[in-house]
């Protein structure tokens, strides 16, 4: 097995999708001679040629919108947005047009829209928003946030496959920096599945993105003082697992949600709302976030940091919490 | 779409005829100043700064356009607004921001005006008459047309300039404020910086039209092509443009034909690029030609002129010193601030 980036897994699953389904085709802004912003589509008009790899004037609306058109036409596209940040500027035709065509009318709209999410490069307000939840708020989309290579690979195969728009976040953090062992073969992760990164006993965290190695860098850390904590990544936000999280909550007793994402109307409310009314007699301790705070990304390295759920805010609420 | 010819520094102002008739020789100066600050302002920052690892995030310069800031921003009076792009660097200087303020901001200061909290050239000032970008691009053209709509109410004939790129003209929002502008007879300068590139996009694929000027037209407003490597053009059909809008006579859509001597950002080599390009536009430098002009003119002397260079490599000497002497934020200020109300954490410090 080849051990790949999570960037490059992007882009094998990216590769194999359109070699196996000549419907699929990207589209998006410096996509095909440049290759993306960064580089996730590198090699792909080379071998597919610019009808299906597709450069694009500025204009988000126009992109989504023309993958919507194409979509109903039959067709696969892939649109990329060069950083999420800017998805705000194609918004309408994602969360009208395309997000309520099927339960209109019955049409299937099997589109993608990925990119670059994510803060800890110091880009500021407008190049590092973890924007997720404007989607998870929205009935007919699927939101999609890898954490591994392996699953980055198996997870946009699968929203290739899938016949819904699927909102499919990379986290820009993780593109160089996380690598994995990475199966050359056809393999999916399915949607709306997550996973158990690491057993334990004490406490759950339940995060998803680049907040899972942080969740098990502090489980690590953890685990020296005698607290056993187990670790769910998500994987997909909507429709979310769960099973899998209510099996953990179970186990544990103690729960933690954890992202990236501020506070206020976070993936974490909603989870807490749902553990609460499904499993209230499990739990014996509060249901805790750990999130960024409700204010914009700063760009500052100081601002940047204090804005970043790290390590220790993690392991010092989960001493908190498994002291309960 | 027209070639217009309006004001320029080399027409005879009315208080120049009473004494010597002549152009005004302190107002060519003070535009080569400008030029030369912002280019060697933006050189230290892209060649020198970034690759200490000493600003981080995004760097763009605006190294081969600084005429289009500088040949139309210097011609804004008390209560005109300017929205500039993210190459026109010189606005900010234009419109009072100091050296030291701005290359705070860049290398994310407690003391830059936005603490920290943005970067490059995000820096905005109400009471200076100017309003950043975002960078989602294209959205200040909107945004101009409130201004607009409120300069017009005003009634003291000021307008508004709002800069944008070519790549930038084919978002939604520069089309709807065009329109907007248009049947309201809004006080607008669009100003299309036509640098050829939109980062690694060439205009034959951003655009179907051979000059985007036409779409002026189509809006009801004049659409003007001119050099924008050329600061005396660019004066001139911008003071036309002012003119119109003063005289409350609508908006106008200017393009200025130029070339980023740059990569799209620091990070970027640019290889998709055709070499020529870059030669053959450093043929037309502005800031080369436009010292040529004032010399083979006897505006200034070559000892004026590099005494000019040594005034504003001074100047950028100081206000690195300053910026990389200033603190960097404290990490728990980033929670204040999101809001304005009576305890407003932004009025405490003076900016
Ligand atoms: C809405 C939006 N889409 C994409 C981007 C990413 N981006 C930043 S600058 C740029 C190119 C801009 O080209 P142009 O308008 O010609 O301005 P230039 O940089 O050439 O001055 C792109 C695509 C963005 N900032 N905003
Ligand atoms: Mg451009």
């Amino acid at each position: 097995m080849a051990i790949l980036t999570y960037l490059e897994a992007i882009r094998q699953g990216i590769w194999e999708e359109m070699e196996r389904d000549a419907s699929v085709f990207l589209l998006g802004e410096d996509i095909a001679a440049y290759g993306g912003a960064f580089k996730v589509t590198a090699g792909l008009l080379e071998r597919f040629g610019d009808e299906r790899v597709i450069d694009t004037p500025i204009s988000e609306s126009a992109i989504v919108g023309a993958a919507v058109g194409a979509a109903l036409m039959g067709m696969r596209p892939v649109a990329e947005m060069q950083f999420m940040d800017f998805i705000s500027c194609g918004f309408d035709q994602i969360v009208n047009m395309a997000a309520k065509i099927h339960y209109r009318w019955g049409a299937r709209v099997p589109l993608v829209i990925r990119g670059p999410a994510g803060a800890g490069v110091h880009g500021g307000p407008f190049h590092s928003q973890s924007n997720e939840m404007w989607f998870v708020h929205t009935p007919g989309l699927k939101v999609v946030v890898p954490a591994t290579a392996y699953d980055a690979k198996g997870l946009i195969k699968a929203s290739i496959r899938d016949d819904n728009p699927v909102i499919f976040f990379e986290h820009k953090y993780l593109y160089r920096r996380v690598k994995d062992e990475v199966p050359e073969e056809d393999y999916v992760v399915p949607l709306g599945k997550a996973a158990v990164r690491r057993e334990g006993s004490d406490l759950a965290i339940i995060t998803y993105g680049a907040m899972v190695r942080t969740a098990l860098e502090a489980a690590g850390q953890l685990m020296t003082e005698g607290i056993s904590v187990e670790v769910v990544d998500l994987r997909t936000l909507l429709p979310y697992d769960e099973q899998c999280i209510l099996a953990s909550v179970r186990k544990c007793s103690k729960v933690m949600l954890l992202h990236e994402d501020t506070r206020i109307g976070g993936m974490a409310g909603e989870l807490a709302a749902m553990i609460t009314e499904k499993a209230f007699e499990d739990l014996d301790g509060p249901v805790v976030r750990v999130t960024a705070p409700d204010t914009p990304v700063p760009f500052s390295p100081p601002l940047e940091d204090y804005f970043l759920p790290g390590v220790q805010k993690v392991v010092e609420a989960a001493r908190k919490l498994a002291a309960y | 779409m027209e070639t217009a010819r309006g004001a320029s520094p080399l027409a005879k102002s009315r208080t120049d005829r009473k004494k010597t008739p002549g152009p005004d020789p302190q107002l060519l100066e003070r535009m080569l100043y400008y030029l030369k600050l912002t280019r060697e302002a933006e050189s230290r920052i892209e060649q020198v700064l970034y690759r200490q690892g000493k600003i981080v995030g995004g760097v763009y310069v605006g190294r081969g356009q600084e005429a289009i800031g500088v040949g139309s921003a210097i011609q804004l009076v008390e209560g005109d607004v300017v929205l500039p792009s993210h190459r026109d660097f010189s606005c900010f200087l234009i419109r009072g921001f100091t050296l030291r303020q701005i290359l705070c901001n860049w290398m994310g200061r407690a003391n830059g005006p936005t603490r920290g909290r943005d970067n490059t050239l995000h820096i905005g000032d109400v009471n200076r008459g100017v309003i950043p970008i975002i960078s989602h691009l294209g959205d200040t053209c909107p945004v101009a047309c409130g201004v607009a709509m409120v300069l017009k109410r005003r009634g003291k004939n000021n307008v508004a300039l709002v800069h944008f790129g070519e790549g930038t003209s084919s978002r939604g929002d520069v089309h709807e404020a065009m329109n907007m502008a248009g049947v309201m007879k809004l006080p607008v300068i669009f100003i299309c910086n036509n640098n050829a590139y939109a980062y690694s996009t060439p205009t034959s694929k951003q655009y179907a039209v051979k000059d985007l000027a036409v779409r002026g037209a189509a809006y009801g407003m004049p659409g003007i092509v001119v050099d924008g490597n050329d600061i005396l053009a660019v004066f001139s059909v911008v003071a036309e443009a002012i003119a119109r809008g003063r005289r409350g006579e609508g908006p106008s859509f200017i393009e200025c034909k130029t070339f980023r001597m740059s990569g799209h950002s620091a990070h970027d080599a640019a290889e998709y690029v055709p070499h020529e390009l870059f030669e053959q536009w450093k043929q037309k430098d502005p800031i080369a030609r436009f010292e040529k002009f004032l010399l083979a003119k006897r505006f200034l002397t070559e000892k004026q002129i590099e005494r000019l260079g040594a005034e504003v490599t001074e100047q950028v000497d100081d206000a690195v010193a300053y910026a990389e002497s200033s603190p960097l934020p404290e990490g728990a200020s980033a929670a204040e601030g999101v809001y304005c109300g009576p305890d407003c954490w932004w009025k405490e410090s003076s900016r």
